[in-house]
């Protein structure tokens, strides 16, 4: 089945208009029928026309505003993370052959890139002069944490990113949806298109909300659609403002959904539909779990519906279908796609009575509360200890967020394990690394395995 | 030492490592509001299953989760019992 003519998100839009929809925030909110004759770009809309522009709006609230106004109107949208270190910045200007960026109004522009544009994006919306016929196929590039160097680019087109989305028919209920997710990565970025594409409003956290406070005003904005990892969820079921919401369907993903998270959020929500499903950056959504069990039936590998196919390739997942990404950006950037466009996800898959299950990522990435961590980087920092010889730093199963940094720590000959020394090499990470990086268990072992190529032996 | 005891000196110590502010801990006293974050709560259960030999999350039927500090000791309480 051919997809069909992708939309912009404007006449995606222009389908539910007239009803008042909003994204509501802790500290502000955007109407989206507001879109139609403003701006959040101001002077700049119309010679945004056409350009390739990396996005880094400051906030999800004006990230929103920009991607409506821009899908259609730019060559290409960038959509920067939150947590995007300045130092990447000319990378991705260069790759992304970029000729503009968009900024956060509330702060300074960014320095050190070589661009013929720097747009401020604000908010409240401004009246906008033109009426922009959007006639541009945007294409739309997310970036994926490089575990090492600069982040890898991922294309993809309003096509690829929506095509798991159910069009709305308009005897359909309004959706309104909530996410813990931040909209400027792929998953959020899903929840951001279903609200679009939708007839509803979307519910999103703000930076640092408590999840009670969040929970509260997803209550109050009738929220039926919810989406988090099964560490959000975890959190969910830790907080008595769980009652609060009332949703017909929650929806679990990035990380592997267990069926103990599954479980208690289907006692907790007895009405909703709970689902988990399978999506990354580079392989698009995949499929969506329904019966409430953790993993996935065998059954789905082979040929699906709207010509997806799923296979297991050296013990990992592949994905071919309309939704995954079309290839990186950059000139010695690696093939997205193999040979016969299966895109490797390198989630290890266990199959167990006649049901696949994930057990982890190939090379030995930890995936903690659904951030990816090179073990490698925490081994360099650790190996800088004074006092340590080496170290292997694993994953260890844990129930709150899925994984979490474990370190083996052989000493140097002659040092003595002092009180005090653990946590000592626990500080120094915790002043070179990102907190979900630093070991939460260090151990002291004689030695570490090696295997017959001479590396550690990462397995186990 | 007991399991309570355990407990909260484990508490003290995942917050200063990961410089969190702790509320005044009371049984009654919601996880959530207690200055740990989801990072820290998955550090002090990985903490107390090496001290404690057990991980309740895991190991027990028990599908509500705990709300509150009584209710995570109890809960730990429940399943080194």
């Amino acid at each position: 089945m051919s997809q069909p003519e992708p939309l912009s998100l404007t006449e995606l839009l222009a389908a539910g208009a007239g009803v008042g929809r909003a994204i509501g925030m802790a500290d502000g909110s955007l109407v989206l029928d507001d879109l139609a004759d403003k701006t959040s770009l101001g002077g700049n809309f119309d010679a945004l026309e056409g350009r390739a522009i990396v996005l880094m709006a400051g906030d999800q609230l004006r990230t929103a505003a920009a991607l409506i106004e821009l899908d259609g109107w730019a060559r290409r949208i960038v959509l920067c993370p939150p947590d995007l270190e300045p130092k990447h910045l000319s990378a991705i200007v260069r790759d992304a052959e970029a000729d503009a960026i968009v900024y956060g109004g509330q702060s300074e522009p960014p320095q050190g890139a070589a661009v013929a544009l720097l747009a401020p994006c604000a908010l409240p919306l401004q009246p906008r002069a033109t009426k922009p016929v959007r006639a541009h196929a945007t294409e739309w590039v997310l970036l994926t944490s490089g575990t090492t160097g600069d982040p890898k680019m991922v294309a993809h087109t309003l096509a690829t990113l929506t095509g798991a989305i159910a069009p709305g028919s308009p005897q359909a209920a309004a959706q309104n949806w909530a996410t813990f997710y931040d909209i400027r990565r792929y998953g959020g970025l899903q929840i951001f298109l279903r609200a679009v594409a939708g007839l509803g409003s979307l519910t999103l956290r703000s930076d640092g909300e408590a999840i009670d406070d969040f929970l509260i005003r997803a209550g109050a904005a009738g929220v039926t659609h919810i989406s988090g990892t099964p560490s959000h969820w975890r959190l969910v079921l830790m907080n008595a403002a769980a009652r609060r919401i009332d949703p017909d369907y929650v929806r679990l993903s990035g990380e592997i959904a267990d069926s103990a998270v599954i479980d208690a959020l289907t006692k907790l929500f007895p009405r909703a539909r709970v689902a988990h499903a399978f999506a990354s950056t580079e392989a698009g959504v995949g499929f969506e779990v329904n019966d409430g069990k953790a993993g996935f039936p065998a059954s789905y590998l082979g040929k699906r519906e709207n010509g997806a196919f799923f296979k297991i390739i050296d013990g990992s997942l592949a994905i071919r279908s309309g939704r995954t990404a079309l290839r990186y950006l950059g000139d010695n950037a690696p093939a997205l796609r193999d040979a016969d466009g299966f895109v490797d996800t390198g989630d290890m898959i266990e199959l167990r009575d006649d049901r696949c299950y994930f057990v982890g990522r190939r090379g030995g990435i930890i995936n903690v509360g659904g951030a990816k961590v090179n073990p490698e980087e925490v081994e360099a920092v650790i190996n800088r200890h004074a006092s340590v010889h080496a170290s292997l730093v694993k994953a260890r199963r844990n129930p709150i967020t899925g994984a979490l940094v474990a370190a083996d720590v052989v000493l140097n000959e002659g040092v003595v394990e002092a009180p005090g020394l653990k946590d000592e090499i626990i500080a120094a990470c915790a002043r070179q690394l990102a907190p979900y990086k630093v070991p939460a268990l260090v151990r002291f072992v004689p030695a570490l395995a090696v295997n017959a190529s001479g590396k550690l032996a990462r397995n186990g | 030492m007991s399991t309570r005891t355990i407990i909260l000196s484990q508490i003290q110590q995942v917050a200063a490592e990961q410089k969190k502010t702790l509320a005044p801990m009371t049984d009654d006293l919601s996880l959530l509001d207690s200055g740990l974050d989801s990072l820290c709560f998955a550090t002090l259960v990985a903490r107390l299953e090496d001290i404690i030999g057990v991980d309740p999350f895991t190991a027990s039927a028990d599908v509500k989760f705990p709300n509150t500090i009584g209710e995570l000791i109890a809960f730990y309480e429940h399943v080194a019992a």
